[in-house]
């Protein structure tokens, strides 16, 4: 393979590996503050790029209004998510937690379905789609965006965990939450925020990404599943560990697309979730004491 | 107070009865009735092995399809492709889901909560894709036909009633396998491990031995369920297969009430016959499943059955205490 047929592989899997990774930042955000894994997360993603759809094609609100507006009640969702579905057994065990996130995945689902529509739809892309040439590759301007918008969301994510006080609470919080309880910070609110952040992430990684790849109602279980696996990947609860392993996993993804065929290719994240779960589950930069239980 | 006599027959009422229903039931129903039935009883198998693995050994699986998908599979080429007999069928059924339980088990059952749960997850999507992309075996997306349905020697059952004994048969044999499980070695050492696993191990139970076994078995479960399904409807698809499937087997399973086998057998029934019920809402399937899901977690975390329980538990203790203040009267 040329090396600009191997460079249009890595631009494109970027590409896809940031979604992923704004996913993965979705998951690690919340089980950072309670311990939780969202099975809805992939859910939230789907429901930025359709949401931000309607509100600029039928509410024909203007491009940059319609895409802050679906983050907005994306947010608005996942907090209502966490006081109705997640709040009231807060304390149960994994399994139960793990099937209550799954209902709300379904029916998130299940609802976009309805409300929003069975086909898929897109945005235009935010600054025009004519290709720019880089060495041989075809980059679309949106992917420029995508990645623009990753760096700043990495950036402004450590600013917020290590120097704001609601950043450090978080941090406080998962590391021991009893403790944080005792020095006062209020945990259960805690949840709502994280919740609420989480969602409106990945409404973001949704809206950024509909330009390219479109959004339909049916996207978010796959999304969630390889955010997993690139959160796992980088490290559970390592927020810059999760973008990077989403972007590893969009570049091995695009590379198996090349490598072998476009019918294996959602095998590929998955295998590498399994491989990563079965010989390294603290992931590329996780510390080796994160408890598998 | 009375001191209540446990004797040996007691313990079989529930599935006296069971079985006497079900050995009644097709004299009452239409046939379409009956082929729905015979869909609950599949997926009651399905469920009562997931109910071991879940209630019992407290692991989790929400790839269990894939295992209902091999044995489909396996049975199909094995009839079609080499058009051998069905029960070699059966037995590579059998055979092929639990030694894949095994191969995947192994390293999985070592992970616990959110990470065991994505592994299966995992695992699921991977042989759903297996079975769309492997097509020179599978057939791919268009599947396998005309696979012959069970028959001892010249006899084929291919009647519904026939298919409902069947099927029921096996589903209740399987009942007591569950139930022996259950009140074995085996069953107290899973639940020593469900209580906690430290604790087991530090008793001496082999925790990683018996998780794996139950493991296999509720793969081996599913593979019959799966093998029952490829004769019953003589074709197959990847289309029952997918994670979809899988979670309305953990629908069924927690519905009904994970602590209990019999709550399995609720949840199918609750789970298969509802769609039916609800086909004018046929669309909103997906939603009602959902808050069907949510509300039982939510309200009634324990399921259906022991939900029951509970409620006949409270009323029995009220009534105990208005005897016990009448009687200071």
């Amino acid at each position: 393979m040329q090396l600009s047929q191997i460079l249009q592989f890595v631009l494109s899997g970027l590409s896809a590996g940031s979604v992923y990774g704004f996913t993965a930042l979705g998951f690690t955000i919340i089980f950072n503050a309670t311990g939780i894994i969202n099975f809805a997360q992939g859910e939230f993603v789907m429901l930025g790029g359709l949401i931000s759809v309607y509100y600029y094609k039928s509410l024909e609100f203007p491009l940059f209004f319609a895409c802050l507006a679906a983050i907005l009640t994306v947010m608005i969702i996942g907090a209502l998510f966490e006081r109705l579905a997640i709040y009231p057994r807060r304390n149960a065990s994994v399994i139960t937690l793990i099937i209550i996130t799954i209902g709300g995945s379904m029916f998130l689902k299940g609802a976009a379905m309805h409300i929003l529509g069975e086909d898929p739809v897109a945005l235009p892309a935010f600054s025009g789609d004519k290709p720019i040439m880089f060495m041989g590759a075809a980059v679309l301007p949106q992917v420029i965006w995508v990645a623009g918008a990753t760096l700043v969301a990495v950036v402004l994510l450590w600013f917020f965990y290590r120097k704001t006080i609601l950043g450090k609470a978080m941090r406080a919080s998962s590391d021991n939450r009893e403790a944080a309880k005792i020095v006062g910070i209020n945990v259960s609110r805690l949840t709502l925020y994280s919740f609420a952040f989480s969602a409106a992430i990945g409404a973001f990684a949704g809206v950024v990404v509909t330009p390219i790849s479109m959004a339909v109602f049916e996207m978010g279980g796959m999304i969630g599943l390889k955010g997993f696996a690139a959160a796992i990947l980088g490290g559970l609860g390592n927020p810059i560990g999760s973008v990077l392993g989403g972007l590893v996993l969009g570049v091995l993804e695009s590379l198996s697309i090349g490598i072998i065929s476009s019918g294996y290719k959602d095998a590929i994240s998955l295998l590498v979730l399994l491989v990563v779960l079965f010989l390294r589950p603290s992931g590329l930069f996780g510390s080796a004491r994160e408890e598998r239980t | 107070m009375q001191v209540k006599n446990s004797g040996i027959l007691k313990k079989y009422i529930p599935l006296a009865v069971f079985s006497l229903a079900i050995f009644l039931l097709p004299v009452y129903i239409s046939n379409y009735e009956m082929k729905t039935l015979i869909f609950v009883g599949i997926n009651a198998i399905v469920a009562m092995g997931l109910c071991l693995l879940m209630g019992y050994a407290g692991q989790i699986s929400i790839g269990h399809a894939a295992f209902y998908g091999i044995g489909a599979y396996a049975s199909a080429i094995i009839t079609t492709t080499y058009g051998l007999s069905v029960w070699i069928g059966f037995l590579a059924a059998i055979l092929l889901s639990g030694l894949v339980a095994l191969l995947i088990g192994m390293p999985s059952l070592r992970l616990k909560g959110h990470y065991l749960a994505m592994a299966t997850l995992g695992f699921g999507e991977i042989m759903y894709v297996f079975f769309v992309e492997m097509d020179q075996l599978t057939g791919g997306t268009e599947g396998i036909l005309s696979i012959p349905p069970l028959s001892i020697g010249k006899f084929a059952f291919t009647t519904s009633k026939q298919i409902y004994y069947v099927v029921w048969i096996i589903a209740i044999l399987l009942l007591i396998v569950a139930l022996n499980v259950i009140h074995s070695r085996v069953g107290r050492a899973l639940r020593a491990v469900h209580g906690s696993e430290i604790a087991a191990q530090a008793m001496g139970v082999n925790t990683s031995k018996y998780k794996i076994q139950i493991f296999v078995l509720s793969a081996v479960y599913a593979g019959i369920a799966g093998s029952l399904y490829a004769h019953f409807v003589n074709f197959i698809n990847p289309s029952p297969f997918t994670l979809n499937f899988s979670i309305i087997l953990v629908i069924i399973v927690v519905v009904g009430g994970m602590s209990s086998i019999w709550g399995a057998l609720v949840g199918s029934f609750v789970m298969t016959l509802l769609p039916e019920y609800l086909r004018v809402f046929q669309e909103y399937n997906l939603i009602i499943y959902a808050l069907i899901l949510m509300s039982v977690m939510i309200f009634m975390p324990s399921g259906l059955v022991p939900g029951f329980f509970n409620l006949v538990n409270q009323f029995k203790q009220k009534e105990g205490i208005w005897r016990f203040l009448e009687s200071k009267n």
